[in-house]
């Protein structure tokens, strides 16, 4: 099952690769990854999704738990909460489909946030499962360059992830 | 206000964290260092020949005194000799500070000299690390570095010391803080009541107990509550190879190890029992078999510092994250209320027919009721060899020992009647690790008998430590029993590989180990009849301020017994010896 892991950590050197390290060296999967400052610049804020059985995540969560970098984390996926994902996708329009592309992104409340002669820039946010569509409703042959920000999120409601 | 440079900061802040020993090797990277230790550091400087010794010297003293060991080494080569070394204390959760120089920082990066990058090449293996950017904060980065280490579940922290923030001319001021707080890292002070309460319930509810207590007892000196709560109950004891000692070896309720090469009555108890109280142990893979059929009709109660340990191969019905000595008092002074309101529990009929049955257990095959050797063949047996040294010491030496056949025979057949006297690499399995280790134990506890236990092969990984042994005068007895192969892997390959002895086998290539032992300033004996035995090793632990070798022949072509029958088979399934299993 697909699980949102945030975590709460120093803004330290080194952090990050503690996190990445552990995933590779138990052999864990990421799939995606983001990390940023907070509010407060000594902590930063790093969001993973991975897949695994119950068994699994509880270890992962434990494991980063144990990092002496790790200050706090939450599995958004656990309870009520926001996902989000920015990607900003290149694709060649041309003709009959530039109307055709400005449509969908319209029906995906996206922007295009960049015109060429043949090209689109087109930046859609939203949960990952949204942005997978996006990209196959404006169709392979059209894609030129795809980038995502990987996912970020957070819980719902009066619950925070902070000191 | 005293300003100091950051090397003599370095030597200041171990003096104030009452370090005992630095095992370390000079270098260009750490040069300044050993300046400010050459100058004033009051704290003795062990100079090894091998990187590797130190870290394991480090260790040895640190499993012995249960304060962190200390390493200074340089960059590069230096750094990474002392990766098997720490490695080793990681996986043994051994508390450990290792100070790694580091090129200038302007050549970071740069595949400088010596350069190596000493966070990445260590971070599996370390419990944290710093990498030092200012001088000023060298102070409370060392202060780190030793809460970090000897707090919660201990294990290794680098400390990597570029050597322009190490420079003599730049001082700053020193403040050695006193104390250090981590927001982000808060050991577990005390377990969970409620859960410490089911546990109680469970316990004295148990029909057939059985303790199984690991190294974390050892660690986490609960070693008295140990054996106040065992005796309280009057429940069987069995421990890991990290905890022999943490229950007393001679005690009639003590079942011997369990494991691979556990005992029959310790894995016979663990595999029919009702209710398993874990203390301290990881359920490792070396103890369990397989763990699909792993004590099939056990509720587990697992107390451990770590919450990752918990349920990490096998699932724990009450599960207690805590440190062991304090959850162990608690859980003593529940269990006597509880019994105080209910004097019957727990049910004594049940417990003496466990009793019984472990007995009939032990009288069958158990490995001190009765030699399961064959003692009609001419060799010494490597087992003799123990029992003899568990003689002649009275049970009280320190034991290192490397990895192999002869550290199974030695964590069996030696009774540690207290914990910390069983010094050997359990998780990581380090050839090489004895004589090293046995340096830090013996320089700790001068006056103690300590024995190394090796073989050929491991004792030939750091050979080189005799000489640290002749300059710091280090009186360890180093007991080599020879037999001609790698014996551990010998007896696999009989086992399972049909006795094809794929360079396992050194033929004539062994060195004269008494002539080795007098070129390194010592003196050696050669045992080759076991009615020497005894007499011979008697002689050499009365030379107190000796280092002897004793090169111990024994039979070539003993196996280690009792053995897991593996793979698919269960805690029970074991080999007693070459032809019969269970």
């Amino acid at each position: 099952m697909r699980r949102i892991i945030s975590v709460l950590m120093e803004n330290e050197p080194g952090a990050l690769s503690r996190v990445v390290g552990l995933f590779s060296q138990r052999g864990y999967n990421i799939e995606t990854l983001n990390v940023a400052p907070t509010e407060d610049p000594t902590m930063s804020r790093l969001t993973l999704t991975t897949v695994g059985d119950d068994h699994k995540i509880e270890q992962i969560t434990k494991h980063l738990n144990r990092l002496v970098d790790v200050v706090k984390l939450v599995d958004l996926s656990e309870g009520a909460h926001i996902e989000r994902e920015l990607m900003l996708v290149k694709v060649r329009a041309t003709g009959a489909q530039r109307a055709e592309i400005k449509r969908c992104t319209d029906i995906f409340r996206g922007q295009i946030v960049d015109v060429g002669p043949s090209v689109y820039t087109i930046q859609v946010t939203g949960a990952a499962d949204k942005l997978d569509s996006f990209l196959e409703a404006v169709g392979e042959a059209a894609i030129m360059e795809v980038v995502r920000s990987g996912v970020s999120g957070i819980a719902r409601g009066e619950k925070v992830l902070s000191l | 206000m005293e300003l100091l440079s950051g090397g003599e900061m370095i030597a200041r802040a171990l003096e104030d964290e009452g370090v005992e020993f630095i095992f370390g090797y000079p270098g260009g990277a750490v040069l300044h260092i050993y300046d400010a230790l050459f100058k004033s550091c009051k704290v003795p400087h062990i100079l090894v020949r091998h990187e590797q010794a130190a870290t394991h010297a480090a260790d040895g003293y640190a499993r012995a005194t249960g304060k962190p060991g200390v390493v200074l080494v340089t960059s590069g080569p230096g750094a990474t000799n002392a990766i098997t070394g720490i490695a080793t204390a990681y996986m043994d959760s051994i508390p450990m500070v290792v100070l790694s120089g580091q090129v200038m920082s302007h050549l970071i990066g740069e595949d400088a000299f010596q350069e190596t990058d000493m966070l990445g090449i260590s971070r599996p293996i370390v419990k944290h690390s710093f990498q030092v950017t200012k001088t000023e904060e060298i102070p409370e980065m060392i202060k780190k570095a030793f809460y970090i280490a000897s707090s919660g579940r201990p294990g290794p922290v680098v400390v990597d010391l570029p050597k322009d923030l190490t420079n003599p001319h730049d001082k700053y001021e020193y403040n050695y803080p006193k104390k250090v707080k981590l927001r982000s890292y808060t050991p577990a002070s005390r377990g969970h009541s409620g859960q410490i309460k089911k546990a109680a319930s469970l316990l004295l509810a148990a029909k057939r107990p059985v303790i199984y207590a690991g190294g974390g007892v050892v660690q986490g000196n609960a070693s008295p509550q140990l054996r106040e709560l065992a005796q309280e109950l009057n429940f069987p004891v069995t421990n890991t190879l990290m905890g022999l000692g943490a229950y007393p070896g001679s005690d009639r309720q003590f079942l011997g190890m369990l494991g691979m090469h556990g005992f029959y009555e310790a894995n016979n108890a663990m595999h029919h029992s009702d209710v398993i109280l874990a203390v301290g142990a990881r359920f490792d893979d070396r103890v369990t078999n397989t763990t699909s059929k792993f004590c099939p009709g056990a509720k587990i109660i697992h107390i451990d510092i770590d919450p990752a340990a918990i349920s990490k191969t096998v699932n724990a019905d009450v599960p207690i994250v805590g440190p062991v000595d304090s959850v162990l008092t608690e859980l003593i002074a529940l269990v006597r209320e509880l019994r105080a309101e209910e004097p019957t529990l727990p049910d004594q009929d049940a417990l003496g027919h466990w009793w019984k049955q472990i007995d009939e257990w032990r009288d069958h095959h158990g490995l001190w009721t009765a030699p399961r050797y064959d003692t009609t063949t001419p060799y010494i047996k490597p087992q003799q060899v123990i029992e003899t040294l568990c003689k002649v010491t009275g049970g009280k030496a320190f034991v290192t020992s490397d990895v192999g056949q002869h550290q199974m025979f030695a964590a069996q057949y030696y009774k540690f009647d207290e914990p910390r006297r069983w010094i050997n690499s359990g998780g990581l399995g380090t050839m090489g690790f004895g004589l090293p280790a046995a340096m830090g134990v013996k320089l700790a506890f001068p006056d103690a008998d300590v024995a190394c236990v090796t073989g050929e092969g491991s004792i030939q990984m750091n050979i080189q430590e005799l000489s640290t042994c002749a300059q710091y005068k280090i009186p360890v007895k180093i007991l080599n029993l020879y037999n001609g192969y790698l014996g551990m892997v010998k007896q696999w390959q009989d086992m399972q590989y049909d006795g094809r002895y794929s360079e396992s086998v050194y033929e004539d290539s062994l060195p004269d180990f008494i002539k080795l032992a007098e070129a390194y300033q010592h003196s050696g004996v050669k045992v080759t009849q076991l009615s020497d035995l005894e007499e011979a090793m008697k002689e050499v632990f009365a030379r107190k301020n000796e280092l002897v070798f004793m090169d111990i022949h024994v039979d070539p072509h003993e196996h280690v017994y009792p053995m897991h029958v593996a793979p698919n088979g269960s805690m029970r399934d074991m080999w007693l010896n070459k032809t019969e299993r269970t």
